[in-house]
């Protein structure tokens, strides 16, 4: 029954947040490897090490975590005000009437969505990441194109990928039940509805902190 | 057929409804009336269940209302209709697909089936064809007929309306009042309607229930209202002037119900 609505929600946070993870992941890609490049600077490594770790750092830690904590802010606030802003004004109440069942019908379809797509999301982020590095690196003379490829296929381990996986599945899990929590159970007026949405991001924020932590601790 | 008995609801320290019992019979137009924050409201939200009573029972039909599991709640409320005092109108989706959300939600019928039947209950408020505006696009008393329609799509065995004439113009409103008494005869409903319009209570008013200071402080058909000798009932009917000389007139001339 709740099928379309499955499929507006992945559309609306999926294409409504490509422009952004796509401008951030290819920042971070960039950053990452020229303040590699930086500290390798007169040391022994050899240069195509930018490329292995522009990869590994994007794959395992950056495109995760930095695309999840820029969806609470973005999928998150919005998701917290919208559900917030029909508690407010009694949308919810009248379907309770009718006898919808609210909290599956209103959060259920945003948190599969988001479980879905959110993780094709962080792939789209890692792959434009890696883009970024290039870009960065190659053509101002850091390394050769060759060195920064045969930088990324050096050391790969699958596992790494297996990981960022279940990191995006479990952050995109908490950012939107944390986000949807929070406007769900809004009390007052238009400064709660605020404070809500405030409250998702950050509590969004700490909690994908917390769990990147203690995924680290359990994967590696 | 609703009873309630010894509802006492507070919030805070501040009690609104102190042991309230009255009984709602099907097929009447009950009408709960009273001066403004009298507990109208809360009362119609209790009886539903979006306020929890401190004591008290509802009955639904012998089905003891406060015990019902979450889902037998969910069953029994297919077949309750109500109308928000602000209308509640779901703001993003059209006149039509509000009336319909109902109808999506819990029938199987054709797009046609359901579209008939939108068109058939919007013809019932007299909004044919604003099918595709949106609640906002409607004036108040507009988004008021469009609760009522989306209300009885289901032809309901209970309906709650709170306040359905506010906003309107006297016509309309007694449009509004005959078309509420029909649907309660036709689908033998238990219908419940907060109001503070005299006319309305005078029209329809086959069971009235008077709120004043958290308690029923009058209860009869709006053919005993004339008759009693109720001060506060009166000061509630025959509020303005102009009123209270008609009565006086009337009364003066020998009126007798
Ligand atoms: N959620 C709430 N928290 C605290 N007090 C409330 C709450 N809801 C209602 N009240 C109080 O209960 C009283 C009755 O309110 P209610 O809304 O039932 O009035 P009403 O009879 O419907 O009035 P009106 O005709 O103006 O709609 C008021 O004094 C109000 O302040
Ligand atoms: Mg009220």
């Amino acid at each position: 029954m709740y099928y379309r609505e499955v499929i507006r929600q992945m559309h609306d946070i999926g294409v409504g947040s490509l422009i952004i993870v796509f401008i951030i992941s290819l920042f971070i890609g960039a950053v990452t490897a020229i303040q590699f490049a930086y500290q390798l600077d007169g040391t022994l490594v050899p240069d195509y090490y930018i490329g292995y770790v522009v990869r590994d750092m994007t794959i395992i830690e950056l495109a995760p975590t930095i695309t999840c904590l820029v969806l609470a802010g973005k999928v998150g606030s919005n998701m917290a005000s919208e559900i917030g802003g029909m508690r407010q004004k009694e949308h919810i109440d009248a379907m309770e009437i009718m006898g919808v069942n609210t909290a599956a019908y209103l959060i259920m379809p945003k948190v599969l969505a988001a479980v879905i797509i959110i993780p094709i999301l962080v792939a789209i982020a890692a792959f434009v990441s890696i883009g970024g590095g290039f870009i960065a690196s190659v053509p101002t003379g850091l390394l050769s194109g060759q060195e920064f490829v045969m930088g990324l296929r050096s050391f790969f381990m699958p596992y790494n990928v297996f990981m960022m996986f279940v990191k995006s599945l479990v952050f995109a899990f908490l950012l939107t039940s944390i986000s949807c929590y929070q406007g769900y159970n809004v009390k007052g007026g238009s400064i709660e509805l605020g404070k809500a949405s405030t409250n998702a991001v950050v509590i969004s924020d700490i909690m994908i902190l917390l769990a990147d932590y203690l995924i680290a601790v359990v994967l590696i | 057929m609703i009873k309630i008995s010894g509802i006492y609801k507070s919030f805070g320290n501040t009690p609104v409804l102190k042991n309230i019992s009255a009984e709602f019979q099907p097929g009447k137009t009950n009408l709960i009336i009273g001066k403004s924050g009298a507990g109208k409201t809360v009362l119609l939200k209790l009886l539903v269940g979006l306020i929890q009573p401190k004591e008290g029972q509802i009955f639904y039909n012998k089905v003891d209302f406060l015990q019902l599991k979450k889902k037998d709640l969910r069953t029994l409320r297919m077949k309750v209709g109500m109308l928000f005092q602000g209308s509640a109108l779901f703001d993003s989706l059209t006149v039509e697909e509000n009336i319909r959300f109902p109808l999506d939600m819990f029938t199987d019928l054709t797009k046609k089936e359901k579209s008939d039947r939108v068109n058939t209950c919007l013809n019932r408020v007299s909004l044919d064809g604003i099918n595709a505006k949106f609640p906002s696009e409607l004036s108040g008393g507009m988004q008021k007929r469009v609760g009522i329609a989306r209300a009885i799509v289901l032809n309901p065995s209970y309906l709650f309306c709170d306040e359905p004439n506010s906003g309107l113009d006297p016509k309309t409103s007694l449009v509004i009042d005959e078309l509420i008494k029909d649907i309660t005869i036709e689908n033998n409903m238990t219908t419940i309607i907060n109001t503070h319009d005299m006319n309305s209570v005078m029209e329809i008013g086959d069971n009235v229930i008077l709120l004043h200071e958290g308690e029923i402080c009058w209860q009869g058909n709006k053919d005993e209202i004339m008759a009693s000798d109720n001060e506060i009932l009166h000061d509630f009917i025959f509020a303005s002037p102009f009123l209270q000389r008609l009565r006086n007139a009337a009364i003066s001339n020998g009126f007798q119900k």
